[in-house]
């Protein structure tokens, strides 16, 4: 998780005014925003995901959609079948190796600004399968993740709870400035390449751009 | 439905030439299975369905398994005359006999007419690298179909007659076939803080500097920036 | 019953496609449906070449999911496959765990204490219905009526999922039955609410039904469509209530009476058309039966262990030798071959999908219909891609 969301959400506010003097006059009836603050705010109350189930955290994901957790609270209940037209991608399962390279081109597919939720034990880190041949050990060796989940399956309300961390996410960032959201900036990339399936694994294994791992953590002597 | 020994001795009477063997199950489940030999094995099969008494109409399970090339070392006691005219003496003479491996299909029969089964039946091939060939069962249990192509990919068992013979699961560029019991998966792990003896070999494999691998059967936490 | 040979292979058992072969038709258009489609139920992919809007040809494509848990399991010993088999079918994750149970137990040769076999039954049951209901509450998203029955089928399903819950820890990986038996026994109050709900099921079916079995709609898109012979059908190795939808009588419960269900008094529906609407009615009725095998197992279920005190479920290593088992999935015959060479790992380890096999006469079903049609069929077949491709 990036740093943003830990912050509390900025009031980017326009001239000179606190939080206290503007919360004081939003008791008399004033509003006051910023563009800003406004944009983050109409895009984080309606992420759209992409209705793309790979797994069993596929089912809670529309246990999460039905009557009884109702995503739809935060406005995130229109599941697209389109990637055009999506702005969240929940990676809600097993990523084989055969598969990942669909789920990168659906990555590519879908226009910026757009988020990435790792939901489960698989799509974090390959989970309970991660021996086998034919699976990725984790989504994130080829496409930038946001909001990890952990569980296996994760109930649907761990599911609201990354929805509404990726809220905080999208409410803190940047227009403008040199911290700016990743959608803004040309430099950053928005599409990454695709694998291919090689003869004995994908080729390449992973995205040495994206995924960057921590070195491990070393205890000398004996433990 | 009749004894599986029954079943053998009217295929032998009926099918001259083919050889039937009886393999038997020494576990509780006693459930024998007879060996086929490849060349009569779809003849063999057609009858099993349409006689009267079997109608073993369908095929319910298809699978392969591999048996790798075993050496076997046996120990065998002789005794030496010894040239001097003293007592024999017993020496161990050891012989090492390499029993060739084999690539194998069991099918799985039952009767839907008849509500009986199973009867399992096998193939067997010459061996595990370029005589892998069996005879396709699908032209008599269209339910082979998908389960043969699985075999196919899986251990790489080719089978003769059947109509789309492709990989199944994993993509058709793939060269291996990873149920074998010698397929040594890509190895792409990170470092594991797990004590699994799997995922520690190859983590062991990665970070060979001894104060890493000392303690990585101890829990540790693992720091993602 | 059907004892004549089917048809020779390749020779369709479907309606009669149009045949291009004049410049009035236009070329042929090939679509590849899914892995990501909002209809295919998961990664399935269907290669499909259309005429028009009308299939010619539909090739599936499998492997999107093949996470190796038959791998997987070849390596580690028998208990540490169970959690795997909860991810085989992830809705019916009870089941699958009993017919693996009963497989390994069929190798061992253990005996399972009476208690544990009635449960195995509830549960066995409570999940047919979670499955069938959610079935159909899938079928028709994908005739198009967006959620609406879906809502009411997770209402009733989220009510079995909490008593699941209550009982194993887990909403849906409940890891719950054990070689020899079970491994937690229901408190006296979990039974109470759990028979309370079996009372009430029938008002939600007959709500369910109120609302579905009659809608014009479902007639007209599913009367007729996707019919399956049985000739072919038990040629193909269809099984479940795909099968029964064509006429079949072959249910494992009844067939090879395992567990305890010969002490239960229901019956086997059976369609006769083989159409998907006899399939949408198959589980409808399948699950009023369930409802009647529950009723009667929570007034007899008797008190005593619920494992097999010879037991053991560490260190375990059954005898050499090998063995199949099957029972009646709500998708069809699930099946374990289980081979042992006397070590902790089974030297193989396979599962009988029924999902997989299912599928092996789609494209004879879907051949002449439009490509709406095909996802209707692939939705009355009822799969799910973790048991597919395991």
């Amino acid at each position: 998780m990036s740093d943003a969301i830990d912050k509390p959400v900025p009031f980017p506010a326009a001239g000179n005014i606190s939080d206290a003097e503007r919360e004081e006059l939003r008791r008399h009836g004033i509003l006051m925003t910023s563009l800003e603050e406004l944009y983050n705010w109409g895009r984080s109350n309606s992420i759209w995901p992409l209705q793309f189930g790979l797994a069993c955290c596929a089912i809670e994901m529309i246990a999460a959609a039905t009557a009884r957790f109702d995503i739809a609270r935060f406005g995130a209940e229109i599941f697209r079948p389109s990637p055009r037209q999506a702005d969240l991608m929940i990676v809600s399962g097993t990523v084989t190796k055969k598969m990942a390279p669909q789920v990168v081109r659906l990555w590519n597919q879908m226009p910026e600004p757009k988020y990435c939720i790792a939901m489960g034990a698989c799509a974090i880190s390959g989970g309970p399968f991660k021996q086998g041949y034919n699976v990725l050990k984790g989504i994130d060796r080829f496409i930038p993740v946001d909001i990890y989940i952990p569980g296996c399956p994760p109930r649907p309300e761990a599911l609201l709870n990354g929805l509404m961390e990726l809220q905080k996410q999208i409410q803190g960032e940047r227009l403008t400035g040199p911290d700016a959201a990743r959608h803004t900036r040309p430099d950053m990339p928005s599409e990454f390449s695709v694998p291919s399936y090689g003869e004995h694994d994908l080729q390449p294994t992973k995205n040495a751009e994206v995924w960057k791992p921590a070195t491990p953590l070393t205890r000398s002597g004996k433990g | 439905m009749e004894a599986l020994d029954q079943i053998r001795d009217r295929l032998l009477a009926r099918f001259s030439g083919a050889s039937v063997a009886l393999v038997t199950n020494p576990g509780p489940a006693a459930e024998h299975s007879l060996l086929l030999d490849p060349a009569h094995a779809r003849e063999i099969a057609l009858f099993l369905r349409d006689d009267s008494a079997l109608q073993l109409d369908y095929c319910s399970n298809a699978t392969g398994i591999d048996w790798p090339e075993k050496e076997i070392v046996e120990t065998k006691k002789v005794s030496v005359l010894d040239p001097a005219g003293g007592p024999a003496k017993i020496t161990e003479e050891k012989t090492k006999r390499v029993e060739p491996g084999c690539l194998e299909a069991v099918y799985h029969l039952y009767s839907m007419a008849l509500r009986h089964g199973p009867v399992v039946i096998r193939m067997r091939t010459a061996n595990r690298s370029d005589k892998v060939n069996l005879p396709s069962l699908t032209p008599v249990w269209r339910s082979c179909d998908f389960q043969e192509r699985e075999i196919f990919d899986l251990y790489g068992i080719v089978f003769d007659g059947h109509p789309d013979l492709r990989r199944l699961l994993m993509w058709d560029e793939f060269k291996d076939h990873p149920m074998r019991k010698d397929y040594v998966d890509p190895d792409d792990f990170e470092w594991e803080p797990t004590p699994h003896a799997g995922v520690l070999d190859r983590a062991k494999m990665h970070y060979s500097a001894p104060a890493t691998l000392a303690v990585s059967a101890a829990p540790q936490p693992e720091v993602k920036p | 019953m059907i004892t004549a040979a089917p048809a020779p292979f390749g020779q369709s058992s479907g309606p009669t496609v149009r045949r291009v072969n004049d410049p009035l038709h236009g070329d042929l258009l090939e679509v590849s449906m899914g892995p990501q489609h909002p209809s295919t139920h998961g990664v399935f992919r269907m290669d499909v070449t259309l005429d028009g809007e009308v299939i010619v040809k539909l090739k599936p494509v499998f492997g999107y999911l093949h996470r190796n848990h038959e791998k997987i399991a070849e390596n580690t010993s028998y208990l540490s496959s169970m959690p795997y088999t909860d991810r085989l079918d992830y809705l019916c994750s009870m089941s699958t765990n009993w017919a693996y149970a009963m497989a390994v137990e069929k190798l061992s040769g253990q005996a399972v204490p009476d208690r544990a076999q009635y449960l195995r039954v509830i549960l066995a049951e409570l999940t047919r219905i979670v499955n069938h209901a959610c079935l159909v509450g899938f079928l028709f998203n994908d005739l198009g009526t967006s959620f609406t029955p879906l809502l009411y089928a997770f209402r009733e399903r989220e009510k079995i999922i909490d008593l699941f819950e209550a009982l194993s820890g887990s909403r849906m990986m409940c890891n719950y039955q054990r070689f020899g038996g079970c491994r937690v026994d229901p408190t006296p109050e979990w039974l109470a609410a759990a028979s309370k709900l079996v009372d009430n099921f029938p008002r939600f079916l007959d709500e369910y039904e109120t609302m579905l079995t009659g809608n014009e709609i479902l007639l007209a898109r599913t009367q007729g469509v996707g019919r399956l012979d049985p000739k072919h059908a038990v040629n193909a190795g269809i099984t479940g209530p795909v099968l029964r939808a064509c006429g079949v009588n072959y249910d494992l419960r009844k067939v090879d009476a395992y567990g305890f269900y010969p002490r239960f008094d229901f019956r086997v529906p059976l369609g006769e058309h083989g159409d998907t609407y006899d399939r949408y009615m198959m589980r409808i009725l399948e699950m009023r039966e369930s409802v009647k095998i529950l009723q009667q197992a929570f007034k007899v279920l008797p008190a005593g262990p619920i494992m097999d005190p010879k037991a053991k479920l560490r260190g375990f290593r059954p005898k050499p030798g090998e063995t199949y088992g099957r029972l009646e999935g709500p998708k069809g015959e699930l099946g374990f071959y289980l081979l042992s060479d006397g070590t902790p790992n089974p030297y193989r380890y396979r599962v009988r999908p029924p999902s997989l096999i299912n599928l092996t006469l789609l494209e004879e079903m879907c051949l002449g219909h439009t490509v709406a049609d095909a996802v209707v069929i692939l939705g009355s077949i009822d799969i799910v891609l973790g048991e597919v491709d395991r």
